[in-house]
């Protein structure tokens, strides 16, 4: 970066974007500190640190019994919408048939539309096939949803991807299966992981479709949605806190991931929300 | 070079499975907005009376025409915080660039129940705004506007969506070829001048893709106006919820949304025109 403007001092600008990190920190930071207080969520400043918040956290079976349900739906989620986005990257990477440019649309549909019209149209689904609300509408609702994700992020890793490779691997006699093995899964380690993480993450966090699809079974955030219904206690600071502290080590994790592809910007991903 | 069979074993299941798992459930919703209810079931008989309804009842109109006001004071508040953001770290930051972006982008990863119960612990007439104007002397009784109103849901989604506007914006900023700019000043544009008439209308499109977002996704939100908003605080979304819970009436609730589907659809289709129109040539 060179030239005046590049370089050039302008206070007032900073001053200003310091305070929109406070604005997107603030609530970040109080939910934090009050997750210590004990006296609860209100009043300033916060006085008394404890711990007690996180020990009767601890010995909460309902929230432990829902995160357990949170990681099964969202390792499920990951495990559909990754195999159904690689094949959907791929036939959109490499296969004409009709239809293909409706289907790319419907396939990002999810990403784009409100959470609200796919939970409820899931749930008229679920009702006309006579599927019972559980945990099993969640995941099917999560899976199908988060296909979005993996597509896109698949195909951005298979149009960066060297086809000569593959067409080595074959010339040499390697078999379609051999070569789809060995080369193609290969050199998408990078996306694979990277869309892995952020679907996982999507779907512990998911609410919005979750809420029309659950049954008896709650999700993390349900658990919690139901809770914050009768009133507010540390208690949710404190899982809260933990969830935030998990997210961030996730994106380290990701962040790590993305850095160690050659020339591949991190940003990319989530260029185009 | 890819073999038939290739071609229809990766072809085939995503096209099934999307077909039957999205395809088929949203043309359920379009489908169930032309039904009607008796006696607590849904009958299928083709009609037009939910859409005739909604056109009918003013209550509709004035809870969609408040989202959307909520919904553009959401957006123009995003723009407002998040553009001067990513131009101050896309051409300001220095050396911190990448840690600056990195911390815009956090907040992303943070649980969106997460971030809205903490404005419902900042804003409520016990929260920890109150107890700080108290502690300060500023007020000596709890301000209870400042929780369940339209306000507390632009607070919050401003808050949500402003790193996503940021994210667009910051990208089409760092595309933006830097010896334009050099050229601008060189030739004695002021810069102020160089800001509105290279670096603005080179944002654009990022500037529409971030706009159209939080619009899109402030619209059909029913989460903020039942965490923070209260009656007052009602979006349209909620009362599809209502109309598919309490009220049971699944084809009106599914007419609303389609209505709120073919809004969504429609800006999305002018931005990406706009877009274009827009786009670095």
């Amino acid at each position: 970066m060179t030239g005046i403007h590049a370089n050039g001092r302008a206070p007032l600008l900073t001053i200003y974007a310091a305070l929109v990190f406070a604005f997107v920190y603030l609530p970040i930071v109080v939910l934090i500190a009050y997750s210590f207080n004990r006296d609860g969520v209100g009043g300033f400043p916060p006085r008394h640190i404890t711990l007690d918040w996180y020990r009767q956290l601890f010995a909460d079976g309902a929230i432990w019994d829902a995160v357990q349900n949170s990681l099964i739906v969202a390792a499920a989620s990951v495990a559909l919408a990754l195999t159904l986005g690689l094949l959907a990257a791929l036939a959109l990477d490499r296969a004409n048939f009709p239809g293909k440019a409706l289907f790319r649309r419907l396939v990002l549909l999810p990403l784009i539309l409100p959470g609200i019209i796919t939970g409820l149209s899931l749930l008229m689904f679920a009702v006309f096939i006579g599927l019972p609300l559980s945990l099993l509408t969640v995941f099917l609702g999560h899976g199908t949803a988060l296909i979005s994700v993996a597509t896109t992020e698949l195909f951005a890793g298979l149009q960066k991807m060297d086809r000569a490779q593959e067409e080595a691997s074959l010339d040499l006699g390697a078999s379609p299966w051999q070569t789809f093995l060995r080369i193609t899964l290969p050199s998408l380690k990078l996306s694979l992981i990277a869309a892995g993480l952020l679907i996982f993450t999507l779907s512990m966090d998911e609410i919005a479709v979750t809420f029309f699809l659950i049954g008896r079974d709650n999700t993390l955030p349900l658990e919690i949605w139901g809770r914050l219904r009768r009133g507010i206690t540390p208690e949710i600071n404190a899982i809260s806190t933990i969830i935030f502290a998990v997210s961030v080590a996730l994106i380290v994790v990701w962040y790590r991931v993305r850095m160690r592809g050659l020339g591949e910007q991190p940003q990319e991903l989530l260029e185009r929300p | 070079m890819y073999s038939r069979a290739y071609k229809w074993i990766v072809s085939l299941p995503p096209l099934l499975w999307v077909g039957f798992f999205l395809l088929l459930p949203y043309g359920l919703m379009f489908a169930h907005s032309f039904w009607l209810v008796r006696d607590g079931f849904v009958v299928h008989q083709w009609n037009l009376q939910n859409y005739h309804k909604l056109f009918a009842n003013p209550l509709y109109g004035e809870v969609l025409f408040r989202t959307m006001r909520i919904a553009a004071s959401v957006t123009l508040l995003s723009l407002l915080l998040g553009y001067p953001l990513a131009y101050y770290v896309s051409f300001h930051a220095g050396a911190r660039k990448e840690l600056l972006y990195q911390l815009v982008i956090v907040p992303l990863w943070v649980s969106y129940l997460v971030r809205g119960y903490a404005w419902k612990t900042i804003l409520g007439s016990d929260g920890v705004l109150n107890g700080f104007l108290q502690y300060l002397h500023i007020t000596h009784e709890p301000v209870g506007f400042l929780l369940y109103s339209p306000f507390a849901v632009i607070v919050m989604l401003t808050h949500i969506y402003t790193p996503f506007v940021f994210l667009p914006i910051y990208a089409a900023l760092e595309h933006i070829p830097r010896p334009l700019v050099e050229a601008s000043q060189d030739l004695g544009a002021s810069q102020r001048a160089t800001f509105l008439r290279v670096i603005l209308p080179l944002s654009m499109p990022g500037l529409l893709a971030g706009a159209t977002f939080a619009f899109v996704l402030s619209l059909g939100d029913f989460l903020a106006p039942l965490l923070v908003g209260g009656p007052s605080g009602t979006m349209i979304a909620n009362i599809v919820q209502s109309l598919f819970g309490a009220a049971y009436d699944w084809p009106l609730g599914a007419a609303v949304s389609v209505c709120i589907l073919l809004i969504t659809v429609t800006l999305l289709f002018l931005t990406e025109r706009l877009e274009k129109r827009w786009s670095f040539k």
